[in-house]
């Protein structure tokens, strides 16, 4: 785009231009990818469809898509960027950053009971569950990988590996040991922090793209462990059967001994499903808790400016193996507990679980979130993860698209669609501005631009 | 200067990368409470020999040696050698061998600092919060290693009080209460020299290394940053350590010049002494020793 072509007048043959490259790229892609389809005939052989009006379709989406782009978004972005002085966030938004957190809070503390109120005791197990369960450990796991990435710039692509090590830990103490969830709880953080020091030391002198490999390369390791290391783990069958929370000794059963039992209730899984949801509601306060705390103790300031610059943190006396250190076994400890609750939710766990695509999850909702910002990673983790369960809820596009047609397989097509729309939109993620961690007059945002993104 | 006035001794030191030796036999020593100006032209290893001092580097060769207190801790320096420790208490007074000490323990114990000859700010985090993190070691202590501080013990709140109140006094010293809350990367340049001068002096040093804090200046900002020094001086009693290409600042304000060509000392003395020497007049332009009158002559010295 070149500066003398004003921005309110896009000129026309450059935008055909553009279209034009934009429908043969679309085209030479989902050519192989809609164009031909395989099915079986009569004959129950493997033959080859073709699905020309679907892909022209898809072509014609693309291509208006980036008419509209070029026409009118692309200018009005252009404006916007020009009359917007950085800085200087609207009153509105001020007003809004302030009550968003108390909201925010207390709606997920009465969330299960306007759930009950809305679905009734069957709706509200699938809602508390896939939903709140399912997002919180995501929010949690967010927060902690925030640690490592956001506040400490230390990209970390193998984060799921601690996951892992909490939910094993558990399954293999609890089921070996008898020891019980709290017991545990704590354990399996140790253990992952201890894991996350081990991966610490190699990667000390490593930076960027390196460190990136590094950490994959660690993620695979300890999937791959899982897998080969029959006796313990029992390999790709998994360990099931993993002994659930109690409620202070007093199982969620269905017996005479159970919680319903005891309480005077009727029996329902719900009990279950409610005391795991302020579980790791409570584990997720305490992880936001806990690194508020640390941005404003010496060593969350130490990580922040290992992310601006190692060099100048070294000439002013900081220790910068023991920091990076922390940082990843801090990362890791709550990875570690959101693993062994992941563990005695399922009641299951095998090396499936704990894939490359969980951990490019996670780093996916730090990314968009705006790296180092609680708030942005937690609604980040609520549209990946919610997003996810909503398609499933979609059947009435059945009706529409044919009883065949099933959202959630458009899943990544989706998220990598909201991904470009977003780094377009604010390319520095959701919630990109800094809070000083003190201040001497008055708090204010420092903008994206500054901050650095840590090199590694 | 007596040996006992000597606070950095540097005997010795080479610094060679594959087959060029950046630094070579470099031995000079500064005395204390002086301010003492490391000069020559581009390339003549000034940098290589803060980054050595710094441990940034660890030297090919030599000796480093830093005293605190009593300068008749130097009686030890041949035992402490010789004991292959990196620094030796005795009294109030320590001796630290430099080339010995990881670079965050230079700081943190023998007590250099420095600056950077292309500024390095936390740019992203505020002016208060770049001069917090400068007190890292105090603050880190008085928070248990983290384990107190998170559940926010008073005795922790106050040093972090004490810290922010240190942090308030230099921020009026060079001038920039008003920014404290404000991003260090958006600062005018000029503020940004100073700040990281306050900043290297929040780190409570016995030596301030500065690599080129002129550089960049209007003269108007450059005469500030002499007085800023000065005060410094005055007032906290350190040595002051400085690289520089302006020569304003250099001869005003320092006691003792050395001159570095090719890596090698060529001169080392008084501004006065420094200025007459052919050889760093040779070195700055770039001729003989026997041509030099001719030149002079040339350009109306």
């Amino acid at each position: 785009m070149s500066a003398d072509v004003p921005a309110s007048r896009p000129d026309l043959p450059r935008v055909l231009r553009e279209a034009g490259w934009t429908a043969l790229i679309a085209f030479g892609l989902f050519l192989p990818l809609i164009g031909f389809v395989t099915y079986q005939d009569q004959s129950n052989q493997i033959a080859l469809g073709t699905r020309w009006g679907l892909l022209a379709a898809f072509v014609a989406v693309i291509t208006l898509g980036r008419l509209a782009y070029s026409l009118v978004l692309a200018p009005h972005l252009a404006r916007a960027a020009a009359t917007t002085a950085r800085g200087e966030p609207s009153a509105l938004r001020t007003e809004l950053a302030k009550w968003i957190a108390p909201f925010a809070i207390g709606f997920v503390v009465v969330y299960p009971v306007i759930v009950l109120a809305i679905t009734g005791i069957g709706g509200a197990v699938k809602w508390v569950d896939n939903f709140g369960i399912q997002i919180l450990i995501y929010v949690m796991l967010g927060w902690g990988l925030n640690i490592v990435v956001g506040l400490a710039g230390l990209l970390d692509l193998g984060y799921v590996a601690f996951y892992a090590v909490g939910a094993y830990s558990y399954a293999l103490l609890a089921k070996n040991f008898g020891l019980g969830f709290f017991m545990l709880l704590p354990l399996a953080g140790i253990l992952a922090a201890f894991w996350g020091i081990l991966l610490g030391f190699p990667v000390l002198r490593l930076r960027g793209d390196y460190l990136a490999i590094v950490t994959l390369a660690f993620g695979e390791i300890v999937r791959l462990i899982l897998i080969n290391w029959v006796p313990v783990t029992n390999g790709y069958a998994g360990i099931g059967g993993i002994p659930r929370p109690t409620f202070f000794g007093i199982p969620f059963n269905a017996n005479d001994d159970g919680f319903a039992a005891v309480f005077g209730l009727e029996f329902t899984p719900l009990y279950r499903t409610l005391f795991l949801y302020y579980i790791i509601l409570a584990l997720a306060f305490l992880t936001a808790f806990v690194t508020l705390r640390l941005r404003r103790l010496p060593v969350g300031r130490a990580w922040e400016a290992l992310r601006e610059d190692e060099i100048a943190c070294r000439s002013l006396g900081i220790n910068t193996t023991n920091t990076k250190l922390t940082a990843f076994a801090m990362g890791a400890m709550f990875a570690g507990f959101a693993g062994s609750f992941f563990a005695a939710r399922q009641g299951f766990i095998s090396p499936e679980s704990f894939t490359f695509l969980e951990s490019a999850t996670i780093v996916a909702i730090v990314v968009l979130g705006g790296m180092g910002s609680m708030l942005g990673v937690a609604i980040a983790a609520i549209v990946m993860i919610g997003g996810t369960e909503i398609l499933r809820e979609l059947d009435f596009l059945k009706q529409i698209f044919g009883e065949t047609f099933d959202p959630t397989q458009y899943r990544m097509l989706i998220f990598g669609f909201a991904i470009v729309l977003l780094m377009i939109w604010r390319p520095r993620g959701l919630i990109a501005t800094r809070a000083p961690s003190v201040f001497l007059k008055e708090r204010t945002a420092i903008p994206a631009d500054l901050a650095k993104e840590g090199h590694g | 200067m007596s040996a006992r006035d000597i606070v950095l001794r540097v005997e010795h030191l080479t610094m060679r990368f594959g087959g060029l030796t950046a630094v070579g036999d470099l031995s000079f020593s500064a005395a204390r409470g002086n301010i003492t100006a490391l000069i020559g032209p581009n390339g003549a290893g000034k940098t290589t020999v803060f980054n050595c001092l710094t441990s940034f580097y660890k030297p090919s060769e030599g000796r480093i040696a830093l005293a605190h207190g009593d300068g008749a801790i130097w009686e030890t320096l041949e035992q402490l050698t010789q004991s292959g420790a990196r620094w030796l208490l005795s009294g109030g007074s320590a001796l630290f061998l430099l080339e010995r000490m990881p670079e965050y323990l230079v700081t943190r114990q023998a007590r250099v600092a420095r600056t950077f000859q292309n500024i390095r700010l936390f740019p992203g985090m505020t002016v208060l919060e770049n001069l917090l993190v400068a007190q890292h070691n105090p603050l880190m202590l008085a928070s248990g290693y983290t384990l107190l501080g998170i559940f926010g013990v008073p005795s922790y709140l106050a040093a972090e009080r004490a810290a922010i109140e240190k942090a308030r006094g230099w921020l009026d010293r060079i001038g920039l209460v008003d920014r404290a809350d404000s991003p260090a990367g958006a600062l005018p340049y000029g503020a940004q020299r100073r700040l990281e001068v306050a900043r290297a002096m929040c780190t409570d040093p016995v030596l301030l290394c500065l690599d080129e804090p002129a550089a960049g200046l209007n003269p108007r900002e450059s005469a500030e940053l002499n007085e800023l020094l000065l005060t410094i001086r005055q007032d906290y009693g350190i040595s002051i350590l400085l690289i520089e290409h302006d020569m304003s600042v250099v001869m005003q304000i320092s006691d003792h010049i050395i001159v570095l060509d090719y890596g090698v000392k060529i001169a080392d003395g008084t501004p006065q002494q420094v200025r007459n020497d052919p050889k760093v007049v040779a070195a700055y332009l770039g001729v003989e020793g026997e041509e030099v009158e001719k030149v002079e002559a040339e350009v109306g010295l």
